[in-house]
């Protein structure tokens, strides 16, 4: 049986080890935040981090994390660059539907902890792997400076 | 065993119900959605003050607002909330909502018939005023309780920012401490209501939405995240072809999958698909086991024509006259008298909603009961289908309203298919002696190929033009499936034809002295098909703004200033559309773009759901023709602008929506079979294609109308008419794609 650590907490998980970490984290784990849009690491909806890269949970199985240190939007503001973000989110109001959120908070997090000062062409391409149906992305762009703003 | 208990929603349900027999009731057995998510029966403590279906004030001083109305992005429980709140003098930070459950006397929307629905952009228009009576009420018996318990006069009482309080005496309290005895007061026959000019929350700008916390912390509660005791998760296969039926299958090589707990063919209905589900105790599992089975299908009841023969027909048919929806004059006098006459074909793909959450729905089956959790738009036209397919009364369906992760009309099927779906499985799982709640996840994949689209359009114009180059024949004959025909909404069509199809040209707001509409809705073809996020306007907003463009071009006139005057007697399509090429700065020429690469500009003017919007796109094409959309400046009049800052995500939301249509949409048949499947090759629009955009809002005192759906259908007449400017070339088909060959 597999332990993940997921948001610092070691959690065991009865699960095979082929099974997609989203699929372990969301019915097993009861962390739902995290969703499932696409299956195929095509949408983003599924984004979590794992030793603090980025990685689509909906392709990863369990066992290729096992010895990792998960981060889920459950857990994103326990640093600052994760609280920054979801703040940045909630100053601008970025959400409607806000199914696709958790993943572009997630992969926004990831994105400037490796680049504290991103252009709009560098938010664009490290945020288009993200889809939101609801077409957000002109306040995500602006989330994302506003943000790195507050971080600087 | 047949479930012996009424699951926790449902007691909320009931409840609730009792709520709006009228003030006085103490009730402790509302749940809140996170609480009654696990099924965790832990009432909440305190008495409620209730005075009507919208509204209950505890005594931990929290205003619960109830939302008839799903959900799904488009800012709803924040508009409701504003409009209660606004009259309540309540402070926004005390303000909680939860979704209504299905009940027809009580949330029906005038705008749609009476049905309890969330459509056509109505939900503002509807309830602008019983929101805010709703609010007043409760503020007065709130009024009248102080006054009562401090002895004074009610009229030296003030209310706001949620605290109740009488200067003279120095006396005040919060809504929680009187909600007891407002309870025991009676419910005013009639409230005044506040002038405009005396709105804190209307109007406001930087009024939070309700729902914004919940969206950025993974702790709102969408169907995919429910979750009941002992719950099966069921993943299903569905005919490859509309209307097949199971011939036969093997569920060996599913039942070996550990987890999985039975697996179930489920017989489709007219409108539902038949098909075999495998239930098992968690997603993958079910999903594993779903991808196992080999079923058979009998394909002769299924339809089996691909979209390119679809298009064929309706070319055809766009030959032959139609049924008329719209006429004005002599169309063909005048044509054969016009100087110029502009002959076209615009036509439009199939397109899927594909919102990010995936159809799904959970049922729990009782023995003549259901209940249902699930974010959908037309709750009590669902609870009467499920009623009807298990023989139960209404009220013995019960759905809890969660949050949808988008939907774009698709969870507004006139005939419940998928929780028809979803039921049936539960029923037949139930003949197996499974008992479980079960909960319906359609895949990605599922999803896309899952029907009820929106609808493939062929329009034939003729736009005669007289020798000033004005237009004085419009012809249009627009050839697709009407969505109301064979639905509970058929009653809405008046002669045959359908008005979600032919909305935006019928009633062309363009001054032409003859005009004639014609609709060709073949019934042979048996495509599933549904509204999509502003319906008809979809197509004939891009047909109709795409032909004014190319009569103004014909005309050698100014795009925006040819409409203009075509516009006197519409001050509201002009007044927007004068504003937008303001804002732009229609009249300064457009700034060149880098070397090698030429720019366009490009208008469009159009109402829908009684919203007028009008949009500028800016595009830059390069030498090798790809293009993209730069900024788009769009001005909006939407009557009162209840949340200024929700009507402007709404119409950068809608210009997204509908540029991924303009760009990318198409949904494609080969010998009846859907050819896409998932985001590669269903393409939406993604972030690096977003153009940045600016929102103006008319200041109006007219009564409230929609924003969900009207920022779409300019969007992608603007920006075909903006590729027209920036190369001579004219884009009738969509989608546009990504390159303008020249």
């Amino acid at each position: 049986m597999p332990t993940l650590d997921i948001n610092g907490k070691p959690t065991s998980v009865d699960v095979p080890d082929e099974m997609p970490l989203l699929w372990a984290l969301r019915d097993v784990a009861n962390l739902t935040g995290t969703k499932y849009g696409c299956g195929m690491a095509l949408c983003g909806a599924c984004t979590v981090h794992a030793d603090g890269n980025a990685i689509r949970s909906c392709v990863t199985p369990v066992s290729a994390v096992a010895s990792q240190k998960i981060t889920t939007i459950e857990g994103v503001a326990a640093d600052a660059v994760g609280q920054a973000v979801q703040n940045a989110w909630r100053e601008l109001e970025v959400a409607q539907c806000g199914y696709c959120q958790s993943g572009q908070i997630m992969s926004a997090v990831s994105l400037l902890r490796q680049n504290a000062k991103p252009t709009d062409a560098d938010i664009d391409a490290a945020m288009s792997g993200n889809i939101c149906r609801c077409a957000t992305y002109v306040r995500i762009r602006a989330a994302i400076h506003h943000a790195a703003a507050a971080l600087a | 065993m047949d479930t012996p208990y009424l699951p926790a929603p449902a007691i909320a349900n009931v409840s609730r119900r009792r709520f709006v027999q009228g003030a006085g009731l103490v009730l402790g057995l509302a749940l809140s959605p996170a609480a009654t998510r696990f099924a965790v029966a832990a009432p909440e403590t305190g008495a409620a003050f209730a005075p009507n279906a919208f509204l209950r004030i505890g005594t931990d001083n929290q205003v619960v607002v109830l939302a008839k109305h799903l959900e799904m992005g488009q800012g709803v429980y924040t508009g409701l909330a504003t409009l209660l709140a606004e009259e309540l003098d309540a402070d926004w930070r005390q303000v909680r909502v939860e979704g209504a459950p299905a009940d027809k006397a009580h949330y029906g929307n005038a705008a749609l018939g009476g049905i309890q629905g969330t459509g056509g952009s109505t939900a503002m228009f509807d309830s602008y005023e019983p929101m805010r009576r709703a609010g007043a009420a409760a503020r007065a018996m709130l009024v009248a309780a102080a006054a009562q318990r401090w002895q004074v006069q009610a009229g030296g009482i003030t209310v706001s920012e949620g605290v109740v309080r009488h200067a003279a005496s120095g006396r005040q309290a919060t809504f929680g401490e009187l909600a007891d005895a407002a309870a025991k007061q009676p419910v005013p026959a009639d409230v005044t209501l506040k002038p405009p000019s005396a709105f804190k929350l209307i109007g406001k700008e930087k009024l939070p939405r309700t729902d914004t916390r919940a969206k950025t912390d993974g702790t709102a509660i969408f169907t995919q995240d429910m979750k009941l005791p002992g719950m099966l998760v069921a993943v299903v296969v569905h005919p490859p072809r509309f209307g097949a039926k199971v011939r036969g299958f093997d569920p060996a090589p599913a039942k070996v999958v550990p987890g999985v707990k039975a697996v179930v063919e489920f017989p489709g209905t007219d409108f539902s698909p038949a098909g075999v589900a495998v239930l098992a105790t968690n997603t993958w599992a079910a999903r594993t086991g779903r991808d196992a089975l080999q079923v058979q299908w009998d394909n002769a009841p299924a339809y089996g024509k691909g979209s390119d023969e679809i298009l064929a027909q309706y070319r055809e048919a766009a030959g032959k006259p139609g049924k008329i929806a719209a006429r004005k004059g002599d169309v063909e006098a005048a044509l054969k008298q016009a100087a110029k006459v502009i002959e076209a074909d615009y036509e439009v793909p199939y397109l899927a909603h594909a919102a990010m959450e995936p159809l799904n729905c959970l049922v729990q089956l009782g023995e003549r009961r259901c209940d249902i959790w699930n974010g959908e738009q037309f709750q009590t036209v669902d609870q009467n289908v499920i009623a009807k397919l298990l023989g139960i009364p209404p009220e013995n369906v019960t759905l809890t309203q969660l949050y949808s992760g988008g939907s774009f009309g698709r969870r507004a099927n006139p005939h419940a298919d998928y929780l028809v779906e979803a039921v049936s499985i539960a029923r037949a799982a139930r003949k197996q002696g499974i008992n479980a709640p079960v909960k319906l996840v359609y895949t990605r994949e599922d999803d896309t190929r899952g029907g009820y689209y929106r609808p493939l359009n062929v329009h034939r114009v003729r736009l005669g033009l007289d020798a000033a180059g004005k237009p004085i024949a419009w012809h249009a004959r627009l050839v697709g499936q009407s969505i109301m025909a064979g639905t509970p909404f058929a009653g809405m069509m008046k002669d045959g034809i359908d008005p979600t199809s032919v909305e935006g040209q019928a009633d062309l707001p363009y001054e032409i002295a003859n005009l004639q509409v014609e609709q060709h809705a073949p019934a042979d073809v048996r495509v599933p098909v549904q509204w999509f996020r502003s319906v008809g306007h979809t197509h004939t907003g891009f047909s109709a703004e795409s032909l004014i463009d190319e009569a103004a071009a014909a005309a050698g006139q100014d795009p925006v200033a040819y409409r203009a005057q075509l516009l006197s007697a519409h001050p509201r399509h002009r007044k927007v559309l004068e504003l937008a090429a303001e804002r732009a700065g229609w009249n300064q020429p457009l700034a060149a773009g880098p070397q090698g690469t030429r720019r366009g500009r490009g208008v469009a003017v159009h109402e829908s759901f009684g919203s007028f919007v009008a949009q500028v796109a800016e595009v830059t094409v390069a030498a090798d023709g790809s293009y993209k959309v730069d900024r788009v400046v769009c001005a909006v009049d939407c009557g009162v602008a209840i949340n200024p800052d929700v009507i402007r995500a709404q119409m950068e939301g809608g210009i997204g929506f509908g540029l991924a249509a303009a760009l990318h949409g198409a949904l494609t048949l080969k010998n009846g079979e859907v050819e896409q499947s998932n985001f590669h090759d269903y393409t939406v629009l993604r972030i690096n294609e977003m153009p940045e955009v600016e929102v103006h809002i008319v200041p109006s005192t007219e009564h409230p109308s929609g924003v969900g759906e009207p920022g779409v259908p300019p969007v992608a007449p603007a920006v075909a008419n903006a590729l027209f400017n920036a190369t001579g070339k004219r884009l009738r088909t969509l989608p546009l794609g990504t390159s303008v060959t020249t």
